[in-house]
């Protein structure tokens, strides 16, 4: 689909080729940027290169420098005390901010790399323009180029923005988050001002099964998988029964069942997840039906004993997400290509054989991805667990119930708990376990390979 | 598939099965439906209190709803709800420009680094979003941005800054659109923007409408990031966060009838949007898959 081109695209000039090939004035603009643009007479271009290198070394000399050397120890000075001579009183001194060093020195690092690649996009722009001066080409002018953003270069206009948005506001903050598992940033020994890297130290306590730390770890992660795995594939399985018998073709008026299911899945989840938890209370409208219908003496414990806890929430998550379920499925199962389901009737399939031949493998193959997410999903449940159960019922010494699972968990002990320390490392062992199993499955399912088997 | 054609009789295990169906589907729908039919019935009780020992009230009254709209003593329901659609307009215009030229270009567009950066992120997407949500409001405290207005950017910061890595739908929609007419277009002289303003784009009027609605919904149903973001800054509640507050122990004798309105009125218009893209939703999820 693309234009054979007899100019070099950027993309096909490696910046070690450059460095090699190209003359002087080439390594040359590693140095002083948009030089190699300048000498082809580029000039908007070469200016563009200059202002972004004289920002970053103003930047670097001005707070830059100051601020990668800080990180190393995140600041020492405390507040301090100073005795001021001729207005005799006390004057406080603001000492250092450990997160705001942390944050800073993540930026700065950020430009660096932004310095880097800066770098090579000069070294290759030079290159590009040289290789065309030689063989005696007109090189592109600066409108021209202007104007490819809007076609050969297309994807970068439009991926600009949406990826400084991600940058920003996701892969910044993930790195800030996952720099702090490696410090003692927490409200345990007052280290919520100035705080100190300790390498592996809270990835040690969290893994040891003596400490208390590591014990609630291990029961809260094993909970946390066996619901992910109990909640995806009952959802999955109830959902494709459902689907199945509202599709069967004597059911009458399947479009009014369909909506009855369908409505639960409009109304916004909190909204749900707070009322059930309302009925399901020792007070509430399900204890008080069944009390009052004399079926029971005292409040059934839903969320109040553990095995009880464990499977209220699990029958919740059922009633929460088979109807999406349902609405996934029933569009799959009617785009099944109706040529399978002839053919096969020609051969004298059954419906028994045309299930186990035709729909399920379709659907399995067409779901293994929809399960992936779904499993990912589960492990990050938060409204489920938060807004019904809220974890609970929780040991007193303990930060976490026997129904919170790891993201729940890394809540409470975040927001409530300030021991941001290893809060950070159970985000970095929901992604773990999110990561291992879910990306060898994605990466090897059918669906991956062949993204256009189907165009 | 529906045969309305005068059938011959069926064996009677047959019609037997066929009711049977039809009653567990009955069963079935009674069970899903009832909470919901519960709310109702609770945002039109008039007796106060979080429980009542009847399941239909026995006082019948429009005050909850007049409640919700009147007493400000504790919550000012008419404020949380303009924040959330101030909140939801911004997020629903910034999240569909993202979405869309993500989506678009990772299905149509071809250039080196498209298989390197679904790969980044799919990793991105594994990462808990509590995690660099988490993030985010440690660094809106230090910018200041968690008290007073700066609060309502930070909360569309987040809601729409990441907003493409979730391209997978629209992408799927676009996968669906036949690559002929773009090599045919181009074929004829015109760039990749022209494709994509004079060919694609009004081809693409269902997915753009989808995901402005889906994300017009978004801040009306999220209640973690607004929680985490509002603390105690009740001026800038969100509906979600709203509500949650209202069935605090201390408010909730007071406020739980209230609260049933609230949901009432939230959910009227959050259905019908989702009904009305629910046909995109299925046929998204099953394009989702092909890449």
């Amino acid at each position: 689909m693309f234009k054979k081109n007899n100019v070099p695209l950027d993309t096909q000039i490696t910046v070690l080729a450059a460095l090699k090939n190209g003359s002087a004035m080439v390594a040359l603009s590693a140095v002083i940027w948009g030089w190699g643009c300048l000498v082809r007479k580029q000039f908007a271009k070469a200016a563009l290169f200059l202002a972004a290198e004289a920002a970053i070394i103003y930047y670097m000399i001005t707070s830059g420098v100051e601020r990668l050397s800080k990180l190393i120890t995140l600041g020492d000075m405390e507040q301090q005390k100073i005795w001021n001579e001729e207005k005799s009183i006390f004057e406080y001194v603001d000492g250092d901010r450990s997160l705001t060093i942390l944050l800073y020195g993540i930026v700065t690092l950020a430009i660096v790399i932004c310095a880097v690649l800066l770098i090579r996009a000069s070294v290759k722009c030079a290159y590009q323009a040289e290789c065309l001066y030689k063989r005696g080409k007109t090189v592109p002018s600066f409108r021209r180029e202007v104007r490819d953003l809007l076609d050969q270069k297309l994807h970068i206009s439009l991926l600009a923005l949406p990826i400084l948005g991600v940058l920003v506001f996701t892969i910044l903050p993930l790195l800030f988050m996952t720099s702090m598992a490696f410090t003692n940033y927490s409200v345990l020994d007052n280290k919520l001002v100035l705080f100190d890297w300790v390498g592996l130290d809270n990835f040690k306590r969290m893994v040891d099964l003596n400490s208390s730390l590591g014990q609630t770890f291990w029961s809260v992660l094993s909970w946390t998988l066996v619901w992910a795995v109990v909640a995806t594939f009952s959802n999955y399985i109830l959902g494709m029964l459902l689907a199945l018998l509202i599709n069967w073709k004597e059911v009458r008026s399947k479009k009014f069942w369909r909506f009855c299911f369908v409505l639960t899945v409009a109304v916004p989840h909190f909204v749900t997840l707070l009322i059930i938890r309302q009925m399901l209370q020792p007070t509430g409208a399900i204890n008080v039906l069944l009390q009052n219908m004399g079926l029971i003496d005292s409040p059934l414990p839903f969320f109040t004993e553990t095995t009880w806890s464990r499977v209220t929430v699990i029958l919740i998550n059922i009633w929460v997400s088979v109807p999406y379920v349902l609405l996934q499925i029933t569009g799959i199962l009617q785009n099944i290509p109706q040529e399978l389901y002839e053919s096969a009737k020609v051969d004298g399939a059954g419906p028994v054989v045309t299930f186990y031949k035709i729909t399920l493998p379709y659907m399995l193959f067409v779901t293994t991805p929809y399960l992936i997410t779904s499993f990912t999903g589960n492990i990050n449940n938060f409204n489920t667990i938060f807004l019904t159960s809220e974890g609970l019922p929780r040991a007193v010494e303990s930060t976490a119930g026997s129904t919170d699972l790891l993201i729940t968990w890394l809540y409470k002990l975040t927001i409530d708990n300030q021991y941001y320390d290893v809060g950070a490392v159970i985000g970095i062992m929901t992604f773990v376990t999110l990561s291992v199993v879910s990306l060898l499955t994605f990466r090897y399912s059918g669906s991956y390979k062949n993204e256009e088997a189907f165009r | 598939m529906n045969n309305k054609a005068k059938q011959p009789p069926k064996p009677l295990r047959k019609r037997v099965a066929v009711w049977l169906a039809h009653g567990l589907l009955a069963v079935l729908a009674f069970i899903w439906l009832i909470p919901i039919f519960w709310v109702v019935l609770t945002s039109f009780r008039g007796t106060q209190g979080s429980y009542s020992s009847t399941f239909f009230p026995t006082v019948y009254s429009l005050r909850n709803y007049v409640k919700l709209f009147t007493d400000f003593s504790v919550f000012n329901f008419s404020q949380m709800l303009l924040n959330t659609v101030i909140i939801a307009v911004a997020n629903c215009l910034l999240s569909t420009f993202f979405v869309v030229s993500v989506a678009y270009t990772l299905s149509r567009l071809r250039f080196r680094s498209r298989k390197r950066l679904m790969s980044i992120a799919m990793i991105i997407n594994l990462f808990p979003g509590f995690m660099s949500m988490i993030a985010n409001y440690y660094i809106f405290k230090m910018l200041g941005w968690t008290n007073g207005p700066m609060l309502r950017v930070a909360m569309i910061a987040v809601y729409a800054g990441g907003a493409g890595v979730g391209y997978h739908i629209a992408k799927g929609f676009f996968d669906t659109i036949p690559i002929a007419l773009d090599e045919a277009a181009m074929l004829d002289g015109a760039t990749r923007w022209q494709v994509l303003r004079h060919i694609i784009m009004p081809l693409s009027k269902p997915i753009i409408v989808y995901t402005l609605l889906t994300s017009f919904a978004g801040p009306f149903k999220d209640f973690m990031l607004a929680k985490v973001l509002c603390g105690p800054n009740k001026d800038y509640y969100t509906v979600a966060v709203g509500m949650y507050q209202m069935l605090e122990q201390e408010y909730i004798d007071q406020w739980f009838c209230a609260f049933a309105a609230a949901a009432v009125i939230i959910s009227i218009p959050i259905a019908a949007l989702f009904l009305a893209t629910q046909k995109y939703y299925s046929v998204g999820v099953s394009g989702a898959v092909k890449g």
